[in-house]
């Protein structure tokens, strides 16, 4: 079992975002994930900068793959994601058309967590479609894992969002853009104010969820260290980046899987709270005591 | 039907809704089996095998068209059901199904290839390729499009692939891309994805407060309504939250998609079918719905058109929290 770094869900400072990635370069991480998931209008960084900072961190060993907007709309969103996929590495597809244009390109994809595959046909699908690794949807628990990997009839590598603030919802509305009563065309890009997202609480306080421009996460942080242990046929377990703490996150899950030991400190990381539902086939929300 | 008018396509989630719609001028209706294989999978709603052969006869002999949402995702180990529903819908006579799995849609393709295959707007497709790639390899006759673009987009989308586009005209409106949230699942373990629903009503609290309402979903609270006012379904992202101090509908307001004003634009720019969302609303909405569109649709090729204040009177009593937008299709939408 190895790591991946996910793909970077925030709009950051473009020296802060190269920053970040030259850390990254010695992190215990097999893959990076590199590209916009979430909104065109970010452009601290350009795709000829994500291509150049991918052949950079390619020096270093890792495997660089470049993620596909979530939401692909308009033509210069295609334009952009041809770029990357006839730079000739492997393509993270989270669309459909993501798909097409990774096969027009003759390359490899990665089957993204937002292309709803529950089931083995679904997966055999992909496979044959040129797929050589698929992350699991959010919301699929272990036993739902398992039960799309015994149905499968062809070989893929398997990679979980392991840990990081769920992605659980994109829109066309931008929702950091409303918050300030702006239009999402005349955003004034808001977002690089908020390098881990706005919380969003209930009327009684309670942290819910978080607004991350056209995205919605959780305000809670995912985190599987403790069922990492039992897991089996996971190949990849993926970080997502937060502004603090990465670092020590992916250290802490490095040091579980090598020792099967734990940095005593790791839940301090993330101190908006930790939850594990989904893997639990619970609601994503719930945490299961025992495993966190 | 004119050749060159959209289709209307009604929602149908019981037999009388189904003729409502095809008395008051549907050229199609959906319609979902009573089971997780279709998007609105609600007690006391959709149809079982013999309502499906009923309502497809009482369609069919007035040349109309009915399509069947198979639009939820199968489940591992559980997928033979998703398959019999399909092998229903073909075998019941359905003029399409409307898939999202694309598991699903190869089966379709390769054991019923007669039988017409629409992608649902639960698969996502915002662009011309993503559509494209479904018409290479399942054939699909048409695809509905999520209520995230633009009319320019939706332009676009059409300009670049020979797929049918059908988008949506009117009805309760989702402000995340469809196929693309699991709030629902975050919040109660149930999603559209994997149990057909949004915001399960198993999972709904109304609890009153003296003369003031809290509504919660699996305990978390959506909204508080201080006396006399309307308190509504407490759908999770339709609620009031504090976001940096600020309490307000920080997703989406209550509010309904009513695209009446943009008709000769969405005719104009090739759209070849308008959706209204509601199945799970009553006959009394589908006949309203269907009828005042039915006038609209007719009347939109004209020059001369513009939207009656009859037809938008009926609308805004049907409409959540009364309330209407043109959604994703206007660009100042916030």
């Amino acid at each position: 079992m190895q790591l991946t770094l996910g793909p970077l869900l925030y709009y950051w400072p473009k020296q802060q975002v190269l920053d970040f990635y030259a850390q990254a370069a010695d992190w215990p991480v097999a893959s990076i994930y590199l590209g916009e998931v979430v909104c065109a209008r970010r452009h601290e960084l350009r795709t000829a900068d994500w291509l150049a900072l991918g052949s950079e961190l390619a020096q270093s060993g890792k495997q660089i793959i470049y993620s596909s907007q979530a939401v692909l709309e308009s033509g210069s969103d295609l334009s952009s994601l041809r770029k990357l996929a006839q730079a000739g590495g492997v393509l993270e597809a989270n669309d459909l058309g993501a798909i097409r244009i990774a096969r027009e390109a003759g390359i490899a994809y990665v089957a993204g967590p937002h292309l709803n595959i529950y089931n083995g046909p679904a997966l055999d699908w992909h496979i044959n479609a040129g797929a050589t690794r698929w992350v699991a949807p959010l919301e699929a628990s272990a036993n739902t894992v398992a039960a799309i990997l015994s149905e499968k009839t062809a070989e893929i590598e398997t990679e979980i969002f392991a840990h990081g603030r769920l992605p659980l919802a994109f829109s066309a509305r931008c929702f950091t853009a409303r918050h300030f009563d702006l239009s999402k065309d005349a955003c004034e890009f808001k977002c690089i104010e908020h390098a881990d997202g706005m919380l969003l609480k209930t009327r009684e306080g309670k942290e819910f969820l978080r607004i991350n421009g056209i995205q919605t996460q959780s305000a809670a942080c995912y985190a599987l260290i403790n069922d990492v242990a039992k897991m089996q046929n996971i190949d990849y377990l993926r970080i997502s980046p937060q502004a603090e703490y990465t670092p020590e996150i992916i250290d802490a899950y490095s040091t579980q899987i090598n020792t099967q030991q734990q940095n005593a400190d790791w839940a301090q990381f993330n101190p908006e709270g930790l939850v594990n539902g989904y893997w639990h086939g619970q609601a994503g929300i719930q945490s299961t005591q025992e495993a966190l | 039907m004119s050749a060159h008018l959209p289709e209307l396509i009604c929602p149908a989630g019981s037999l009388p809704a189904l003729k409502a719609a095809v008395d008051h001028g549907a050229d199609a209706v959906y319609l979902g089996f009573k089971n997780a294989t279709n998007a609105r999978n609600f007690a006391g709603l959709n149809f079982t095998d013999t309502q499906i052969r009923t309502g497809i006869e009482y369609a069919q002999s007035r040349d109309r068209e009915v399509l069947v949402a198979i639009n939820t995702y199968a489940q591992a180990g559980r997928v033979k059901e998703w398959h019999a529903a399909i092998d229903a819908a073909a075998d019941a006579g359905a003029n399409a199904v409307i898939l999202a799995d694309l598991g699903l849609l190869d089966y379709a393709m390769r054991v019923h290839p007669q039988l017409n295959r629409h992608l649902s707007v639960q698969g996502s497709a915002t662009n011309f390729e993503a559509v494209n790639l479904a018409q290479d390899y399942f054939g699909i006759r048409r695809a509905v499009l999520p209520r995230v673009l633009t009319l320019p987009q939706v332009e676009y989308v059409i300009k670049n692939t020979s797929v049918e586009i059908e988008v949506f005209g009117f009805g309760s409106l989702c402000v995340m891309a469809e196929g693309r949230c699991i709030l629902s699942s975050y919040a109660t373990g149930e999603s559209p994805n994997t149990h057909g629903v949004c915001s399960p009503a198993s999972h709904v609290q109304w609890i009153p407060q003296g003369d003031t309402m809290d509504t919660r979903l699996n305990g978390i609270l959506i909204d508080h309504f201080e006396a006399g006012e309307p308190a509504g379904y407490p759908t999770l992202c339709k609620g009031r939250f504090e976001v940096n101090n600020a309490t307000y509908y920080a997703l989406e307001e209550p509010t309904s998609l009513n695209a009446l004003s943009v008709l000769p634009e969405l005719l104009r720019i090739g759209v070849r079918a308008i959706k209204v969302e509601g199945r799970q609303r009553s006959p009394a909405y589908t006949a309203e719905v269907t009828k005042t569109l039915r006038a609209a649709i007719d009347a939109a090729g004209d020059a001369r058109y513009s939207v009656k204040p009859a037809w938008q009177q009926a609308l805004t009593k049907v409409s959540e929290g009364h309330q209407q937008t043109l959604g994703a299709y206007s660009r100042p939408w916030r």
